[in-house]
């Protein structure tokens, strides 16, 4: 490695921190004022690249065309952001905050489809930037004059919010809500005024970010879900809420993927290790350290308590016969369906996914209710527990029983270890750290090409002959999924789940009956990632080839969907919102191909008007006829 | 040998010294009382007591046996109940399933993942209850309750480990007068009847002198004044910076 490559990639990590600033600052201005964990902040970015793309294709030609379209598609997405917080976000600022993610996740899938329809799935790279097409000679290496150009702008953009936080009056305001916005709203400012602001500068930055890398990155479908990722990590490193703390953030993860790039392969101890390949999980090992080192990010401080929590959960009653009888006669009617469906074997297919998304969802619920730990990377158990039935067979030659029974250890190792840490912070730090560690999982399983297969996966993963018809499966599917969702239910009933839930209700008071709220958290963990696990395992012999997107992030926000979806109060919402989800996915996907932008809808109405959830409102309308009886 | 003895008891935060070189014994079956004006540092010393903050210097010793270093939880287990100022309860339980937690943590039962906990230790946990007079609330959500309910419900688990020492931070802040009379009127009966130290903040001064056996008075984190409540309150020293606005 020489010093003119360390110099051109140093450069470049200035270039890519630049980036990943515009991308994070406007989601942690928005964090620090408005409480909002803003899901759909990549999906703001995306639609600033595609914006720009059409804009600079029509007026982009000189250099004013140029700047002028970055400028327009920046306002265009601030001017959306706006309508969109006037619209909806306005109406959950005091909802729990798993509702709002929740909503601002069904942005995200209607941005994606009103994106599929308007510039449709094909990449689209826009035109170079007009005067800074070429590149300059440092030290006799070739450098884009355009990344020159970015380096300044990342900068530029931190100064100006900067003099804006600190000279004008908007900035003061915002970074008095920052500390306490219940006093600012005492204080007698107009606060609708003051978020619709923050959300749309927010958004017009991330369309801004957008709009810059236009030259640099086609326009595609994936930006919104990897943007946001980007931006959680950005944001979570530097401290929610911090906009330094978000430039500083940026710095250091480019940097040092940069650094990767520059060292390349590395012959240790017999094996060669490519950094490069690092350059994919580099950001998460980055958060991972940083969350462990200072559970607040890099320059984040205490915020203080939101005054708007969720409404108490009532107590957890075991079934009452009524509901007995109802489990009862859905058992019977679901052992009758391949005798029944013999006509539709397509049902049995469909079952066998909705049995395992069952089992996958209650393993989420487990920690994310009674535990009240939002874990944003539940795939990654349910990966482990696929990866680990799949290289049982077929790396250690292992029969397929046995496989499936061993699999979903390897879950409950990767519980073990990530619950550690994770199970130390809380909130959206804990949430953000469940997804470094997914994200880890996913590059291992995407890269280690010996092992996993890489991209590809791994293929002819068959069940056993005697469960070879999909019948046979069905039912070895349903017995697994009913004993693992009731064998979870009965630990909630029993006092460790009991004792969990005591650590979520008051910490202080767990503590002061000799309850050890960290060893209960850390084995609900383990516990919930064993029966993910078990999950994963019956998912790879029923699909016969497993690839890296079974732990991919989308498979993680399904079940935060799914059991949201149900309600995170009761015992049967993820049961009913997992079914209820895939069956919808299924149906509406074959028929219409803006299947997202209807579940989109779909959620924020649900988001609307049952806010606990399908069962959980279900539930509370049953009661409300008791009393009215 | 004395039930709880403090010696030396210190602790700063950043510079400015909260409780400095406190001292004092509680015996079985008496009830101090800790006083002093806002910020003399009861609830530092309050919460060094039970584990939640570690002194920076000083011994508190339970029964003979120091408990500095130890967490809340081993605190707990050695004897000593604690309420608290704001109280903390669990919301999404019953009032009944409040108290079974302590007596399945004191019985160390909390990690099975079998039986059904709503179904232990049913009756001992409505006996604490009905001590308390909570009886007849036992099935209601713990969401639901009064105020004053919750300080109840605080003594019953506190009460569920059998405590020699009760640890009780401003327990009838919050409280109309009379429920303030009839909560401290329990808590003595019970400290008679079952022999336990009880040591107590509380701004209320007819609490205070109605109620303690002695008390303590504590002023910019030291220990100025202490005795029978007849002599503290002659005490002129305490009457100039403590009751100043009355006498």
């Amino acid at each position: 490695m020489s010093v003119d490559a360390l110099l051109v990639q140093f450069l470049n990590g200035l270039a890519g921190a630049s980036t990943l600033f515009l991308l994070a600052v406007g989601l942690s201005l928005i964090f620090g004022v408005t409480r909002i964990v803003n899901f759909a902040h990549g999906s703001f970015y995306m639609l600033g690249i595609y914006i720009a793309y059409s804009l600079t294709a029509r007026i982009g030609g000189s250099v004013l065309g140029f700047w002028g379209s970055v400028v327009l598609a920046a306002l265009a997405v601030g001017l959306l952001g706006v309508i969109v917080e006037c619209l909806l976000l306005r109406r959950i600022y005091r909802a729990p905050e798993l509702f709002q993610l929740l909503a601002t996740f069904a942005l995200v899938l209607i941005a994606r489809d009103a994106a599929l329809a308007i510039w449709g799935p094909e990449d689209l790279l826009g035109p170079r930037a007009p005067g800074l097409k070429g590149a300059v000679e440092i030290l006799g290496r070739q450098f884009p004059q355009y990344d020159l150009a970015l380096i300044f702008i990342g900068p530029a953009v931190l100064g100006a919010l900067w003099w804006m936080l600190t000279r004008t009056r908007f900035g003061v305001l915002i970074r008095a809500a920052t500390e306490d916005r219940e006093m600012v709203g005492a204080l007698g400012v107009n606060q609708a005024w003051l978020f619709t602001a923050v959300f749309g500068l927010g958004t017009l930055l991330a369309g801004l970010g957008g709009a810059l890398q236009g030259p640099r990155e086609p326009a595609n479908l994936g930006l919104d879900l990897m943007g946001i990722g980007d931006a959680f990590v950005v944001v979570v490193v530097g401290g929610m809420g911090s906009i330094p703390g978000a430039f500083l953030a940026a710095l250091i993860i480019a940097e040092i993927k940069a650094l990767c790039i520059a060292i390349g392969t590395v012959h240790v101890f017999g094996f060669d290790f490519s950094f490069s390949k690092l350059t994919l999980v580099v950001e998460f090992l980055v958060m991972a350290v940083v969350l462990i080192w200072k559970p607040l990010g890099l320059l984040g401080k205490p915020s203080a308590a939101s005054r708007n929590s969720s409404a108490v959960e009532a107590p957890l009653a075991p079934p009452d016969k009524a509901a007995k009888i109802f489990g009862y006669a859905v058992l019977v009617l679901l052992l009758l369906l391949p005798v029944v469906g013999q006509m539709f074997p397509y049902a049995v297919v469909l079952m066998i996914d909705i049995l395992v998304a069952v089992l996958f969802a209650a393993s989420l619920h487990f920690i994310m209710g009674p535990g009240g730990m939002h874990s944003f990377g539940h795939a990654a158990y349910f990966g482990l527990g696929a990866y680990g039935a799949g290289l049982l067979m077929k790396q250690f030659s292992m029969p397929m029983e046995a496989a499936l029974g061993l699999g979903p250890l390897l879950a409950a190792a990767g519980a073990l270890l990530f619950g550690w840490f994770c199970v130390r912070l809380s909130g959206v730090y804990l949430a953000m750290l469940t997804l470094a560690f997914a994200q880890i999982v996913w590059s291992i399983a995407f890269q280690w090409d010996e092992v996993t297969g890489g991209s590809n996966g791994i293929i002819g993963l068959w069940p056993a002959e005697w469960l070879n018809q999909k019948a046979a499966y069905y039912y070895l599917t349903l017995a697994l999924t009913v004993g693992g969702v009731l064998f979870l239910w009965r630990v909630l009933l029993a006092p460790f789940g009991y004792a969990l839930r005591a650590g979520r209700d008051s910490p202080l008071r767990a503590d002061a009956i000799g309850i050890n709220v960290f060893n209960y958290q850390w084995m609900a963990f383990v516990l919930a990632g064993t029966v993910c696990g078990v999950a994963g395992s019956l998912f790879a012999f029923s699909k016969g080839t497993i690839a890296p997107d079974v732990i991919h992030v989308g498979r993680s926000i399904d079940g935060l969907v799914m059991v949201l979806l149900g309600g995170v109060q009761t015992l049967a919402g993820p049961v009913v919102g997992a079914a209820l989800f895939t069956w919808l996915q299924d149906a509406v996907a074959r028929e219409f191909q803006y299947w997202r932008a209807a579940l989109g809808v779909a959620i924020l109405l649900l988001v609307m008007v049952f806010p606990l959830g399908v069962a959980g409102s279900v539930k509370r309308l049953l009661r409300r006829r008791e009393v009215a009886a | 040998m004395s039930l709880l003895e403090v010696n030396g008891l210190t602790k700063a935060f950043g510079g400015v010294r909260a409780v400095s070189e406190v001292g004092f014994t509680v015996e079985a079956g008496e009830i101090l009382a800790l006083i002093g004006p806002n910020g003399a540092g009861k609830s530092t010393c309050f919460n060094m007591l039970n584990g939640q903050l570690r002194p920076d210097s000083g011994s508190i010793k339970l029964g003979g046996v120091s408990t500095i270093g130890l967490k809340p939880r081993r605190v707990w287990r050695m004897g000593v109940g604690r309420t608290f100022q704001i109280t903390a309860t669990f919301g999404s339980m019953t009032v009944r399933e409040n108290v079974q937690m302590a007596l399945l943590s004191h019985r160390g039962r909390l990690k099975n993942l079998w039986v059904r906990a709503r179904e232990q230790y049913v009756a001992e946990a409505d006996a604490l209850l009905a001590r308390v007079g909570m009886r007849e609330q036992a099935e209601r959500p713990c969401s639901v309750l009064a105020y004053g309910d919750l300080k109840r419900l605080e003594l019953a688990v506190a009460l569920a480990n059998a405590p020699k020492l009760l640890l009780m931070d401003e327990p009838t802040a919050g409280m109309a007068p009379k429920e303030r009379i009839e909560l401290m009127a329990l808590t003595a009966d019970i400290v008679k009847s079952d022999s336990i130290g009880v040591l107590f903040t509380e701004h209320d001064m007819d609490v205070v002198f109605r109620h303690a056996s002695r008390m303590i008075v504590l002023n910019r984190g030291q220990l100025i004044a202490g005795g029978v409540p007849a002599e503290v309150r002659a005490n002129p020293e305490v009457q100039r910076i403590y009751l100043g606005s009355r006498h």
